[in-house]
C-alpha cells in the first residue's frame, strides 16, 4: 500500500474490516510494525501488572493465603519474563522501528520483510508463553506456567526437579522471541549504517539513532548467549546431557554465568533507548541543544562495552573467588562513571534553558530523578559485602524496579506523549496526561521507595508469605497500596490514548517546535515518509530551516 | 551478514567456553584421548571449500559462468564430504565406543559443539545447493554477484568456526 494513511481512512468506510486487518497483519512498513510492537507491549504491560498485583495482594499481610505457593511461583516467574521480554523489549524495538528511519531521513528499514518476521516471532513467543497456563493441569490445577524464576536457575530446571513442561514453555518461548530480537537488531544496524540521508554523517545523527545503534550491537552480543544456554538446557532435559548436572560433573553455576552474560547487557538494552528518549526530549523542552553531544555518544558506547564485563555482580552470593568478586565490583563501579556523565549532561542541557513542563517533560524529569536514585542503590549493591546481605532481598527488588519502572517506563511514557501526535496526528490531552503522571508518580514512590525498607530488614524475595513480628508488615501494606495508584495511572493513560486518538486536537507536523527530521513530514507520515529525501547540514536540520539567519552548521 | 555472523559467533563462543571448562571433568566414560582421531582429511576438505567458493565468485565477477559452476559444485562436494566425514566419525563413536550425548560431560559437550557446527554447515550447504539449482534453471546472472559474495561470507564463517572447534576439540582437549 503506498497511499497516505489519511486517504486510507477516507476510504475506510467502504473498505471491509477484514481487508484492513489483513493489511496490518501483512505489513512491512516500519511505522506499522513499530505500532504493532508498541500495542503488543501495552497489552502485556497490563497482564504483567495484574500478575504483580496478585503478588502484592498475597503479600499485603503476613500468613496470607490468597494464592498457593505454586501459583505465587508462577506469578513472579511470569511477571518477570513478561515484563522484560514481552513489554520492555517490544517497547524498545517498537519505538526504534518507528523512529529510526524517520529520524535519519530514510523511507523504511533496511530489511522490511525481516522486520515483519522479527515482530511476528516475538509475538508468537509471547503467545506461546501464555499458552502455558492452559498446559499441565489446565486452569484447574493452576496451569503449567513457568515457575522457576525469570532466570530459570539450574538445577531447578533439570528434568528431575521440574517434571512438567513449565520450564520448556519458558525456554522455547524465549528462544523464539530471541530470534526476533536478533533480526530486529540486524535491521537497526544495517539501516543506521547504510541508509542515512545525504549530509547526515554519523556525527550529525540524532542521539536516538546513536543510542539505538549501541542497543542493537548489545542485542547481537547478548541474546546469543541466552540462546546458547537455552539450547544446552534443552539438551540436558531431553537428550540426557550433563551441562548443568552436578552429579554428572556439570555445573549449575555455569548456567548463572551464561544467563547473566545475557542478563546484564539485556538491562542496558532496555535502558539505553530510555536514555535516547530523554536525549531527544530534554533539549526540546529546555529550548537548548543537547549539552556535549560527542561525550554523550562516547559515554553510551563505553556503557555498551563495560556492560559486557559486569555480569557476575548478580552472583556475588554464589561463592566465587575473592579475585573474581573484586573484578566485578570494580567493573560495576566503573560503569557508573559514563552513566553519571550522561546525567550531568542532561542537567547541563536544562541549566539556563527555558523549560516547558508539558507532559513529556514531566515524565523526563521523573526519569532523571528516579534513574539517579536507582543507579545509586545499584552502586551500593556493587559493593560485594553489602550485596551479601541485600542480594535477593526486597532491597534488590526495589533497586531494579526503580530503574526499570522509574527510569525506563517513565521515559517510555514521555516518549508516548511526545511522539503520539506524530504517529496519530492528534494531540494528547494535557490534563489527562498530568493526571496520569501524578497518579503514577505517587503510586511508584509509595511502592518502590518503601520497598527498600523490608529489604534492609531482611525480607527475601520470591517468598509467598512471611511471619508477623519481623517488622515487615506495615511496609508490605504501604507497598501494596501503591499498586492501586499505579493501576489508576495506567487506566488514565490508556483512556488518554483512546480518547485522544478519537477526539484529540489536530497536531500538525511539528507541535513541539522540535528539530529532528521526523517533524519535517506530516502527522501521521505518509507510508513513504518523505516526498523528497532531505539533505542535512547539521544535527538540528529543522532549526536550520526555521532559523536560516542563525543555522547550526555555522557552529558545529 | 556481518551482524548475523557476530551473533552466531557469540553462540559458538558459549559452547566453546563450556567445552573448555568441562575438559577433564567427566566423572566416567570414554575420554577424548581414547576415542578421538583428528579428522584431518575432512577438515582439509572443508577449509579447501572456502578457497573454491572464493574462486567461484571471482569467476562469476569475470562472467565465466562455466568455471563458476564447476567451482561452486566443487564447493558443495567438499562441504558434503565434510559432513560425510562427521557422520562416519559419529557412527564410530556411538556404535563402537559407546559415546553418546548422555554418556558423560565429554559426550555432551562434544556432540553439542560439533553438532551445532555441522548444523550450520548443513544450512549453508542447502543454500549453496539452492544457488546451484538456480544456475541450472538458467536464472543465475552476473548481477547476482553481490548476493553470492554475502553467502560466501557465511561459508567462510562456518569454516573459521571449524578451525576453532578443531583446535579446541582435537588439539587442546586431547
Amino acid at each position: 500500500m503506498s497511499t497516505n494513511t489519511s486517504a486510507l481512512s477516507e476510504a475506510a468506510a467502504t473498505r471491509p474490516l477484514t481487508l484492513r486487518l489483513h493489511e496490518w497483519v501483512t505489513t512491512v512498513d516500519h511505522k506499522r510494525i513499530g505500532m504493532l510492537y508498541i500495542l503488543y507491549a501495552l497489552v502485556f504491560l497490563v497482564v504483567g501488572g495484574i500478575e504483580a498485583a496478585i503478588m502484592r495482594l498475597q503479600l499485603i499481610r503476613p500468613n496470607n493465603d490468597l494464592v498457593s505457593p505454586q501459583v505465587f511461583n508462577q506469578m513472579f516467574t511470569m511477571h518477570g519474563t513478561t515484563m522484560i521480554f514481552f513489554v520492555a523489549m517490544p517497547l524498545v524495538f517498537g519505538f526504534a522501528n518507528y523512529l529510526v528511519p524517520l529520524m535519519i531521513g530514510a523511507r523504511d528499514m533496511a530489511f522490511p520483510r525481516l522486520n515483519a518476521f522479527s515482530f511476528w516471532m516475538t509475538a508468537l513467543g509471547g503467545l506461546f508463553l501464555y499458552f502455558s497456563f492452559l498446559g499441565g493441569d489446565g486452569l484447574y490445577g493452576g496451569g503449567g506456567a513457568p515457575d522457576v524464576g525469570w532466570f530459570a536457575y539450574a538445577p531447578l530446571t533439570a528434568k528431575t526437579f521440574s517434571v512438567g513442561h513449565s520450564t520448556d514453555f519458558w525456554t522455547l518461548s524465549l528462544l523464539v522471541s530471541g530470534i526476533g530480537s536478533v533480526g530486529t537488531a540486524i535491521n537497526i544496524i544495517a539501516t543506521i549504517l547504510c541508509m542515512r540521508c545525504p549530509g547526515m554523517t554519523l556525527g550529525r545523527m540524532p542521539l536516538l539513532a546513536w543510542l539505538n545503534l549501541t542497543m542493537a550491537g548489545l542485542v547481537i552480543l547478548a541474546v546469543s548467549p541466552l540462546t546458547a544456554a537455552q539450547l544446552m538446557l534443552l539438551i540436558d532435559r531431553y537428550l540426557g546431557g550433563h551441562f548443568f548436572d552436578t552429579q554428572g560433573g556439570g555445573s549449575a553455576v555455569i548456567w548463572m554465568h551464561f544467563f547473566w552474560i545475557f542478563g546484564h547487557p539485556e538491562v542496558y538494552v532496555l535502558v539505553i533507548p530510555a536514555f535516547a528518549f530523554a536525549s531527544e526530549m530534554i533539549p526540546v523542552f529546555s529550548r537548548k541543544a543537547i549539552f556535549g553531544y560527542p561525550v554523550m555518544v562516547l559515554a553510551t558506547v563505553a556503557i555498551g562495552f563495560i556492560s559486557m564485563s559486569v555480569w557476575a555482580h548478580h552472583m556475588f552470593t554464589v561463592g566465587m573467588t575473592s579475585g573474581a568478586n573484586t573484578f566485578f565490583v570494580l567493573s560495576t563501579m566503573a560503569i557508573s562513571v559514563p552513566t553519571g556523565i550522561k546525567i550531568f549532561n542532561w542537567l547541563a542541557t536544562m541549566w539556563g534553558g527555558k523549560i516547558r513542563f508539558a507532559t513529556p517533560m514531566l515524565f523526563c524529569v521523573g526519569f532523571l530523578f528516579q534513574f539517579l536514585i536507582g543507579g545509586l542503590t545499584g552502586v551500593t549493591l556493587a559493593v560485594a559485602p553489602f550485596d551479601w546481605h541485600l542480594g535477593n532481598s526486597y532491597y534488590l527488588v526495589a533497586h531494579f524496579h526503580y530503574v526499570i519502572v522509574g527510569a525506563i517506563l517513565f521515559a517510555a511514557f514521555a516518549a508516548f506523549y511526545y511522539w503520539f501526535p506524530k504517529a496519530s496526528g492528534k494531540m494528547c490531552s494535557e490534563a489527562l496526561g498530568k493526571l496520569h503522571f501524578w497518579l503514577f508518580l505517587i503510586g511508584f514512590h509509595l511502592t518502590f521507595d518503601f520497598m527498600h525498607i523490608p529489604g534492609l530488614l531482611g525480607m527475601p524475595r520470591r517468598i509467598y508469605t512471611y511471619e508477623s513480628g519481623r517488622g515487615w508488615d506495615i511496609w508490605n501494606l504501604i507497598v501494596t497500596i501503591g499498586v492501586v495508584f499505579q493501576a489508576a495511572g495506567i487506566l488514565v493513560f490508556v483512556a488518554n490514548l483512546i480518547l485522544s486518538y478519537l477526539r484529540g486536537k489536530a497536531a500538525g507536523n511539528d507541535p513541539w517546535d522540535a528539530w529532528t527530521l521526523e517533524w519535517a513530514t506530516s502527522s501521521p507520515p505518509p507510508s513513504y515518509n518523505f516526498a523528497v529525501i532531505p539533505a542535512v547540514r547539521s544535527r538540528r536540520p529543522l532549526w536550520d530551516l526555521k532559523h536560516p539567519e542563525d543555522p547550526d552548521w555555522r557552529y558545529e | 551478514m556481518y551482524c548475523l555472523i557476530t551473533a552466531e559467533a557469540a553462540i559458538f563462543t558459549i559452547f566453546v567456553v563450556a567445552y573448555l571448562f568441562y575438559i577433564g571433568k567427566s566423572v566416567t566414560g570414554p575420554k577424548p584421548n581414547d576415542v578421538l582421531h583428528a579428522p584431518v582429511f575432512y577438515s582439509v576438505c572443508l577449509l579447501a571449500s572456502s578457497l573454491t567458493i572464493h574462486a567461484a565468485v571471482r569467476k562469476l565477477v569475470a562472467g565465466n559462468m562455466a568455471a563458476f559452476a564447476r567451482l561452486w559444485l566443487l564447493t558443495i562436494v567438499l562441504g558434503g564430504t565434510f559432513l560425510y566425514g562427521t557422520a562416519r566419525e559419529w557412527a564410530h563413536l556411538i556404535v563402537d565406543e559407546g559415546l553418546t550425548v548422555s554418556t558423560n560431560l565429554f559426550g555432551t559437550t562434544y556432540y553439542s559443539l560439533v553438532g551445532l557446527h555441522a548444523f550450520h554447515v548443513t544450512v549453508g550447504l542447502m543454500a549453496l545447493i539452492i544457488v546451484a539449482l538456480f544456475y541450472f534453471a538458467a536464472q543465475l546472472r552476473r548481477e547476482h554477484t553481490e548476493r553470492l559474495e554475502i553467502l560466501s561470507m557465511y561459508w567462510h564463517f562456518v569454516d573459521a568456526v571449524w578451525a576453532v572447534v578443531f583446535t579446541v576439540v582435537y588439539v587442546i582437549g586431547v
